[in-house]
């Protein structure tokens, strides 16, 4: 069935505070979001695999970043923000909690096998260069597996610079980031094209109107299939982690006089 | 046998102690160990020859390594390291560039790995919360959990050659801002000691500092601290959504244990915890925990260790 294309990019113009003639500047931004557990839920195993049946899924922490960074960069350039998932039905939710807070266009790449990380990067590195994007926004690692090798990889992929683990970002001619390196931080300038991998930073998310929740509600996503590649890495099994045997426990601050005796005698480690 | 191929883990232009760790864990997954050592000055190499294990050592000299570019690091390591498994620390930067080089060779990454038997590698998913093992079939890219694996002793010795590297920039060091503190971050320290909630007050993360500096520790906060006070910034946070580390002693001070701080330090090696609550979970992960007030536990604490260390 033909999509109906419609008019998504009528706010630019008014989202433009510098009022320049963005026809020329329009950036295309993708933002690439996941969901995962709660970060407060705790983890269950069933048989020899997570059981998430029961937890609460959202959308993962430094994904929020990467949202509100692309939407302060089209904010900035002009341009328009599309949100990218990989998922199965389950995972429209994440892409509707960022249309509510104002992302344009929300994509689904339907796929709910399991991918290693290259048969993953490379379905998202094929949609990004087919559909012509040239910022790529996403968080430093994602809850769950926590490995933070999307951005740099899709980046590889692409043949694009990457940034990882930005705290700041000025959107000036191209970028110029924050990143943290050993002893400090680094001020980097990058230009785009260009892949950003999200911290924490300064900046405040912002949270969605009714409006937005309305208007996230009729958002259509756009269901792309992908035919991801053979995984040469496959899960064997998922388990919790070995109970560690049970501590000392002493009363009292004057205890800590022991407690020192003991990291060295036992412990050994001063 | 598999090749392996190691990036050595590099500390203020030296080979890191991390080094030997990855050719312990390199050892494990093949033989025929291939060292390199991004480096701008090729003699820093010489010293990693000793390590026992390493069949061969790759000075990969390049004036690019002054500062971390993930595609002219990946570009450069990529052409001067042979075909295998490569193996690398699964420090924030190194993790990264693990990504790029996997995504170059068109292989996967397993980051972070925790064990290794044969061809299954283990790796904490949910910050720790739970364990994956994983399959390896092939050729892919690994980046080994400091602190975690033996390393591999000094007494060996093998050639080294230098060859020069090369790749193409894509960003530009404006400026390096260096940390106001010579305090270490916590990612990068072998014992933290972090505060609650419990602190009462910013100020009072002043006292941690002392013994910080007695130890040569860094300062962490947890989620709840953070999230409270302004003057503690989120760099310093523990956590699921903070910096995931695994010291060899972790000190909570202050700090009940929420399940998302849990998760980012439970692999300490060592776990103190000072907490006025007895029923707070973090004692439930602590070797030794004190049931104290930290205004009553921290003095001693702190004059205990600068007697020992003095």
């Amino acid at each position: 069935m033909a999509q109906i294309k419609k008019s998504a990019d009528t706010n630019v113009h008014q989202l433009n505070p510098t009022g320049s003639a963005i026809g020329d500047t329009m950036v295309k931004i993708a933002v690439l979001v996941k969901q995962v557990p709660d970060t407060n839920s705790k983890i269950q195993i069933s048989g020899d695999r997570v059981d998430l049946s029961s937890v609460k899924m959202v959308m993962s922490p430094f994904d929020e970043f990467a949202v509100e960074n692309a939407l302060l960069h089209k904010e900035a350039a002009g341009g328009t923000v599309t949100a990218i998932t990989v998922g199965g039905n389950s995972a429209d939710k994440v892409l509707k909690d960022a249309k509510a807070i104002g992302v344009d266009e929300i994509v689904r790449l339907d796929c709910t096998e399991y991918m290693d990380s290259n048969a993953f990067q490379k379905v998202i590195s094929e949609v990004i260069s087919q559909d012509g994007y040239e910022v790529v926004y996403c968080g430093k690692s994602s809850a769950d597996t926590g490995s933070g090798s999307t951005g740099p990889g899709v980046a590889e992929k692409l043949g694009w610079a990457s940034v990882s683990n930005v705290t700041d970002i000025e959107f000036t001619d191209g970028l110029t980031v924050t990143a943290p390196v050993e002893g400090g931080d680094a001020i980097i300038n990058v230009s785009t094209p260009v892949v950003v991998s999200c911290d924490k930073g300064s900046i405040k998310v912002r949270k969605p109107n009714v409006k937005g929740i309305m208007m996230a509600k009729r958002a259509q996503v756009e269901v792309k299939s992908v035919s991801p590649n053979t995984s040469s890495v496959t899960i064997v099994s998922q388990s919790m982690p070995a109970e560690k045997p049970a501590g000392k426990k002493f009363e009292g601050g004057q205890s800590a006089e022991t407690v020192v005796q003991l990291l060295r005698n036992e412990a050994n480690i001063i | 046998m598999t090749e392996t191929v190691i990036i050595a883990e590099m500390h203020k232009g030296k080979v890191s102690p991390t080094t030997n760790e990855l050719v312990g864990a390199a050892n494990l997954l093949g033989s025929n160990c291939t060292l390199i050592v991004p480096c701008t000055d090729s003699s820093v190499a010489d010293e990693a020859s000793n390590i026992s294990g390493v069949t061969k050592v790759i000075a990969a000299k390049s004036s690019l390594f002054t500062n971390y570019d993930a595609a002219a690091w990946a570009q450069a390591l990529d052409s001067v390291a042979p075909q295998g498994i490569v193996v690398t620390s699964a420090s924030a930067q190194s993790k990264d560039l693990a990504a790029r080089i996997a995504a170059r060779r068109d292989i996967s990454v397993v980051q972070d790995v925790i064990s290794i038997d044969g061809n299954t590698l283990s790796t904490p998913i949910y910050s720790g919360k739970a364990i994956e093992n994983v399959s390896i079939n092939g050729d892919v890219v690994v980046s080994i959990r400091p602190n975690v694996f033996a390393g591999a002793d000094n007494d060996g010795s093998c050639e080294v050659q230098v060859i020069d590297a090369s790749g193409d920039l894509s960003t530009a060091v404006k400026e390096l801002v260096e940390r106001a503190s010579t305090r270490l971050d916590v990612s990068e320290a072998n014992i933290i000691i972090s505060g609650g909630r419990g602190m009462g007050s910013p100020d009072n993360f002043s006292h941690l500092e002392v013994i910080a500096d007695t130890l040569g520790a860094a300062v962490g906060a947890s989620r709840a601290a953070v999230d409270t006070w302004a003057e503690i910034p989120h760099s310093m946070q523990v956590g699921q959504t903070g910096k995931t580390v695994n010291p060899n002693l972790y000190i909570a001070v202050g700090i009940s244990g929420a399940i998302q701080h849990l998760a980012g330090m439970r692999s300490s090696k060592y776990i103190v915890a000072i907490n006025k609550d007895a029923d707070a979970p973090i004692f439930q992960y602590a070797d030794y925990g004190i049931v104290s007030t930290w205004e009553e536990a921290l003095p001693v604490l702190g004059n205990a260790l600068s007697n020992m260390l003095s």
